[in-house]
């Protein structure tokens, strides 16, 4: 027998109940149980640090936001754009999308040095690993996402004569928001882990690149609060989509 | 009068001249502008087909046919063809009103006459008075067609094609939405050409009921309803006269599967 739904008191109370436990669990267990704190430092030793070193954290997420959002913004540009290119000819895409696939599954990890070796040390790399590793999913999405409108819509839009152009904005392209809308959501957070992973690979400012240092000298309190808020950018992020998503589709 | 449509020997396939699937064969057909004429056929007789070829959706292998004594592609791009799917096809997207206004954003750019923004009489006239800024999925599925026939009329087109429109709809509102489907077509004169698989609704609705048979499609009933009905192609559904002709119709229609 299918289980009746919560009522919305309790389905908003047990997720954060659910967190608590988790929290309190680190909090006063882990310890205890003998977990060093250079290994697992305790909540309330990363929120110290957020008090602590706010100035240091927020300088570091400065560079990360602003690669991250570039990224994501021309990742997913370039990706939309292409796969119009695309969906309006065939020839293209059977041409060159079989070599899109292919520099896809090059992992993102051995494409950076190549990167970073064109675009030297600065934001650059950072912001093309990030718009890199949003591409690909919004580029497969966007081309099912435009084709995705049913054969009597098509020929409804023929037998009132519409344009290429017409039946992209009137049709293919509302058709596509739904599956453009759910890669952008995936890229929200692969925008962050794109630019926090360029860090690593060269660089003195950011999250990532708080992360490799906070790691070598044994930071784990700063380590673990860089983490929550590379987490928390992602979130951000997320959250920023799924807005723009209810206000694009309200069917 | 004129006719609307005058087809001669014409063949309709799929997958080109040579490897053709022949889909109608030899087909001669002419229909009268302002009638009514309903198409009954089993599956695969190229009903839908025959649609599609008159609203220039697909060109004919074979054969001539004219349309309003012209080309379907100079009808098609004069607006003068309205078409409603089984499927109301309606833009999940847009409000009641903007997918009855679609006509009026898409393809303005082949048309020489000016169309008129009737949305609201038509939804009016639709019995939808009030659901403009509704979204199709707020909609039964009787609502839905009705707004999709609103669709079709908004250019006033002088040939209305429906392809099973009622198809989907449960018994009593695909009665009613026969008898205001009559109603539109007293009112405006437009030609409607009507697919169905129902012999009832074919014999309720039709001037004249032609009956499709299958592999190739080719045309084996030809029946006048007029002197069976009163003026203005009005009937009730159970006058022995119908009752008869929906019979004939039965027997052409099992021969033909």
């Amino acid at each position: 027998m299918r289980q009746a739904p919560l009522s919305p008191q309790i389905a908003i109370a047990l997720p954060v109940l659910g967190a608590a436990s988790i929290l309190l669990a680190w909090q006063y267990l882990l310890p205890a149980l003998g977990v060093p704190a250079y290994i697992v430092p305790t909540p309330t030793a990363i929120f110290g640090v957020f008090q602590k070193n706010f100035a240091l954290l927020l300088d570091n997420l400065r560079p990360t936001l602003i690669e991250a959002l570039a990224g994501f913004v021309i990742g997913n540009l370039a990706a939309i754009l292409l796969a119009v290119l695309f969906v309006h000819s065939r020839v293209l895409q059977a041409a060159y999308f079989p070599i899109v696939l292919f520099f896809n599954t090059i992992p993102i990890l051995a494409l950076s040095p190549i990167i970073i070796l064109i675009f030297g040390l600065g934001m650059t790399p950072k912001i093309v690993i990030a718009a890199v590793i949003c591409f690909f999913p919004t580029l497969v999405n966007m081309i099912r996402g435009l084709d995705s409108a049913g054969d009597n819509e098509h020929e409804l839009f023929r037998v009132l004569s519409a344009t290429r152009w017409e039946v992209f904005w009137s049709l293919r392209l509302p058709r596509a928001l739904p599956m453009l809308f759910s890669s952008l959501r995936i890229a929200s957070a692969t925008a962050v882990i794109g630019a926090i992973v360029g860090e690593w690979i060269g660089s003195d400012k950011g999250l990532g690149a708080l992360i490799i240092q906070a790691t070598f000298n044994y930071q784990s309190d700063r380590l673990y609060a860089a983490i929550v808020l590379s987490s928390c950018l992602s979130i951000a992020l997320f959250c920023v989509v799924v807005l723009a998503e209810r206000r694009a589709i309200r069917y | 009068m004129a006719n609307a449509i005058e087809a001669s020997r014409l063949d309709v396939g799929y997958g080109g001249r040579i490897a053709a699937v022949k889909v109608l064969s030899g087909l001669d057909l002419t229909v009268e502008a302002g009638s009514f004429l309903s198409i009954l056929g089993p599956s695969g007789c190229g009903k839908s087909t025959l649609l599609r070829v008159v609203a220039d959706l697909l060109d004919p292998l074979g054969g001539t046919i004219s349309v309003l004594g012209d080309t379907p592609h100079a009808v098609r791009s004069r607006r003068d063809v309205g078409f409603v799917f089984q499927d109301s096809t309606l833009l999940p997207w847009r409000t009641v009103r903007d997918n009855v206004r679609l006509p009026l954003g898409v393809g303005q750019g082949s048309l020489t006459r000016k169309i008129e923004d009737r949305s609201d009489e038509l939804l009016d006239l639709m019995g939808l008075a009030g659901f403009g800024d509704r979204l199709p999925h707020q909609l039964s599925g009787g609502q839905r067609q009705r707004v999709a026939i609103a669709r079709a009329l908004l250019g006033q087109p002088k040939l209305l094609l429906m392809d099973e429109p009622f198809g989907a709809l449960d018994e009593i509102t695909r009665d009613r939405l026969n008898d205001e489907l009559l109603n539109l077509w007293r009112r405006t004169g437009t030609t409607i050409l009507f697919v169905t698989h129902s012999i009832a609704e074919a014999a309720y609705l039709g001037e004249r009921v032609i009956v499709l048979a299958a592999n190739p499609g080719r045309l084996v009933k030809d029946i006048d309803m007029r002197p069976l009905k009163q003026d203005g192609n009005r009937c009730k559904r159970e006058d022995p006269a119908i009752v008869t002709a929906m019979a004939e119709l039965r027997t052409a229609l099992e021969q033909a599967s």
